[in-house]
């Protein structure tokens, strides 16, 4: 039976939407995190507790995902003492609308898709593509510099997931190394998004236009 | 010795941040990048590959070649950085755009990022694991932005955030592509392989072809957008104009091509799976596309760290097109990797050497730089012209073999279109170069106090310009045979 599993699919679809609706950076944030949250318990059943180090790996993975790197942008997000209110470049409802429009193209785009082995899982692919092209839009479509960041880990959340649906068993070394780098630029992130409230007493990326040709 | 070329920058870089005070913090950056070209120097004594860490690690003639590249700048450049840190650079410096005072970040930091960078440039070249190859290129990009954030004010700030932004979406996707390869490894025996270089290169005809050619665009757009391939280059300018110059030169001589050895890697791969030919005709697309687009940016170019830049952009261009075309072109994209690396280098130290007496990047106010500085004027012409791929200079050696090989292909329209870029390229950067060369300077610029020319200043980018033109005259026994061994992995010397 499926079913819980395919449950936490859906949840996943309806935690993009969420991102893509949420006005508070507040929620947004809880949103990232509980969506990491769920790609570490959909992992732990596709893995299920064969190898001795794989259920610890996914722990710390979901752990870091989950807890440390809310965290840091929760910090980041009380030393500039930013305001919630999103402040989006498309509004709410377009934002939905076009999330909508995402989610069937990404159903539709990996239909004809031939999976090469019996392992993957089919509802779980689109599902992953259109996590990604929630981040790219957070990115895009945001104006503070904390979306961009909640969009990158939105785009780090659905790769792993990728990798939770083919049931990719990277390295452990490998994994710990990603892991690292995304923790790594979160923390630089944070810095430069202190530093860009010091030089700019707010963190609208759109005042980040002076370079140009 | 494989390690030691990793973890000797490492354990520099990690120790430099406690260095407070000058001198020793300097001393360990000229230490370490003497020590790490001298451990690469030997690395070309002993037979190829080189393997260390269980086959994770190891140095052929690609790796061989580009951590050559990425060490002798270093060196280069952190003998340059004695000049550059020197200590006049420690007072609050005034903006000459808009007039506002901004201060330098630490030297510590500075030292400690640079030394970061080299390690894991290092590691880049030497990986031969697909995985720990994206987990060093995303961290390259980690220890170079607060390079970028050097001059704390709000231009650089806007170019390392774009810079760190862009650079890490664009390695996503490539980690993206490295799962999509892992699935397709999958593909024929039901399990998923180690994704290290041999065992990729073995087994690469039982792999999914579907899979595999999604990957490999995977990759190209991933590391293609640190590499600075049109049209995922919009952070290349603005983080080569705004970071300080040293690591401008870094950037475009060294990490660009640590990106494009990404690439390469997995064009391998297609090769060995047969599909070389489907990897080879969007290196070309991607390649002349980027050519062409920084030859119309190059021609209103007002600024002229932009403009070398942009000649970065257009330079990586020519490298795609050369691995694109294969044969006699790939040993002209490795000679022009190499080429390039040294020109741009010594040019972006020379810009560095003008912003410190003009204090200005604009070209409008820089005017007779032969007047005010002779041996920087002297050399500013010397670099533009190789760099346009003028003779004698290494460049017109190299892209003449990546033409050479698109006629000898029979692709005409490739070499026409990689001719004009290069003609364009080569009228609109003389152009400006020659205007601030000569002319007469206005005004008096804020001259300094001290004698325009300084020996260290001087000295670096004259022995890199020099190298240049030594490889377009001849290029030593040694250098050859490992640029064409570099070539021949890459599908060339046919």
């Amino acid at each position: 039976m499926h079913s819980p599993y395919d449950l936490l699919v859906i949840v996943l679809v309806f935690l993009n939407f969420r991102l893509l609706g949420a006005s508070q950076l507040d929620t947004c944030v809880t949103t990232v995190a509980l969506q990491a949250l769920v790609i570490g318990i959909l992992s732990l059943f596709r893995t299920g507790l064969s190898w001795s180090w794989m259920p610890a790996m996914v722990v710390l993975v979901t752990l870091v995902k989950a807890v440390a790197l809310p965290g840091l942008v929760r910090r980041a997000m009380r030393e500039t003492g930013v305001v919630q209110e999103i402040e989006p470049f498309v509004g709410y409802t377009l934002s939905l609308l076009l999330g909508t429009g995402m989610l069937v193209l990404c159903f539709l785009v990996m239909r004809p898709l031939r999976v090469p082995h019996a392992g993957a899982d089919q509802l779980l692919v689109p599902v992953t593509l259109f996590t990604m092209l929630t981040g790219l839009f957070l990115i895009v479509a945001r104006r503070k510099a904390i979306t961009q960041v909640l969009g990158f880990l939105t785009m780090e959340n659905s790769i792993y997931l990728f990798g939770v649906a083919f049931a990719i068993q990277e390295s452990w070394l490998v994994q710990a190394g990603v892991l690292l780098d995304v923790f790594a630029a979160v923390f630089v992130m944070g810095i430069m998004i202190h530093h860009i409230n010091r030089e700019f007493d707010n963190i609208d990326t759109d005042q980040l236009s002076s370079l140009r040709d | 010795m494989i390690w030691a070329l990793i973890l000797l920058p490492a354990l520099a870089g990690g120790g430099a941040f406690f260095i407070k005070s000058d001198r020793p913090g300097r001393a360990l950056l000229l230490a370490t990048a003497a020590v790490h070209f001298g451990l690469t120097a030997a690395c070309w004594r002993l037979p190829r590959p080189i393997v260390a860490a269980s086959g994770w690690l190891a140095a052929d003639a690609l790796s061989l070649l580009f951590l050559s590249i990425a060490s002798g700048l270093f060196l280069a450049v952190a003998l340059y950085s004695m000049f550059y840190l020197g200590p006049s650079r420690k007072a609050p410096i005034n903006d000459y755009l808009e007039g506002f005072t901004f201060e330098n970040r630490p030297d510590a930091v500075f030292i400690g990022c640079l030394l970061l960078f080299l390690a894991s440039m290092s590691t880049v070249t030497l990986s031969r694991h697909l995985g720990v190859l994206w987990v060093a290129v995303e961290a390259t990009t980690l220890a170079s932005a607060p390079l970028i954030y050097h001059h704390r004010h709000h231009r650089s700030l806007e170019a390392a955030w774009k810079y760190l932004l862009i650079c890490s979406v664009g390695i996503s996707l490539a980690l993206l592509g490295n799962f999509f390869l892992a699935v397709a490894t999958s593909s024929g025996s039901g399990q998923e392989m180690s994704l290290t270089m041999p065992v990729l290169l073995a087994h690469a005809t039982e792999f999914s072809p579907e899979w595999l050619k999604a990957a490999f665009l995977l990759m190209l757009v991933g590391y293609g957008t640190k590499m600075g391939l049109a049209p995922m280059h919009t952070w290349l300018p603005d983080a080569h104009s705004e970071a300080p110059s040293p690591v401008s030169a870094l950037l475009s001589g060294a990490l660009l091509n640590c990106a494009f050895l990404a690439i390469l890697r997995m064009q391998t791969v297609l090769d060995a799976a047969g599909l070389g030919q489907f990897g080879r005709t969007r290196l070309i697309f991607f390649g002349l596309l980027s050519m062409g687009w920084a030859a119309m940016l190059l021609i209103s170019q007002t600024e002229y760290k932009r403009m070398l830049a942009y000649s970065s952009v257009e330079h990586v261009g020519v490298m795609a097109v050369g691995v694109g075309i294969g044969g006699v072109a790939a040993a002209g994209a490795m000679l022009q990797a190499l080429n390039h690396s040294l020109a741009k280098a010594a040019l972006f130290l020379v810009a560095g050497n003008i912003l410190a007496v003009y204090r200005s990047k604009d070209v409008k106010d820089v005017r007779g730089i032969l007047a005010v500085m002779p041996a920087t004027g002297a050399l500013w012409l010397a670099g533009i012209l190789a760099v346009t791929g003028s003779p004698p200079f290494g460049l017109f050696v190299s892209e003449l073999l990546v033409l050479k090989g698109a006629v000898a292909a029979g692709r005409w329209w490739v070499a026409g279109a990689f001719l004009a870029a290069l003609v364009l390229a080569f009228v609109s950067m003389a152009w400006v170069a020659l205007k601030m060369a000569f002319g007469r300077p206005q005004a008096e610029p804020a001259l300094p106090h001290r004698s325009a020319d300084l020996f260290l200043s001087v000295l670096v980018p004259a022995i890199l310009v020099g190298c240049v033109l030594v490889l377009g005259l001849w290029v030593a026994g040694p250098v050859w045979t490992l640029v064409t061994e570099a070539a021949a992995a890459v599908g060339g010397g046919q």
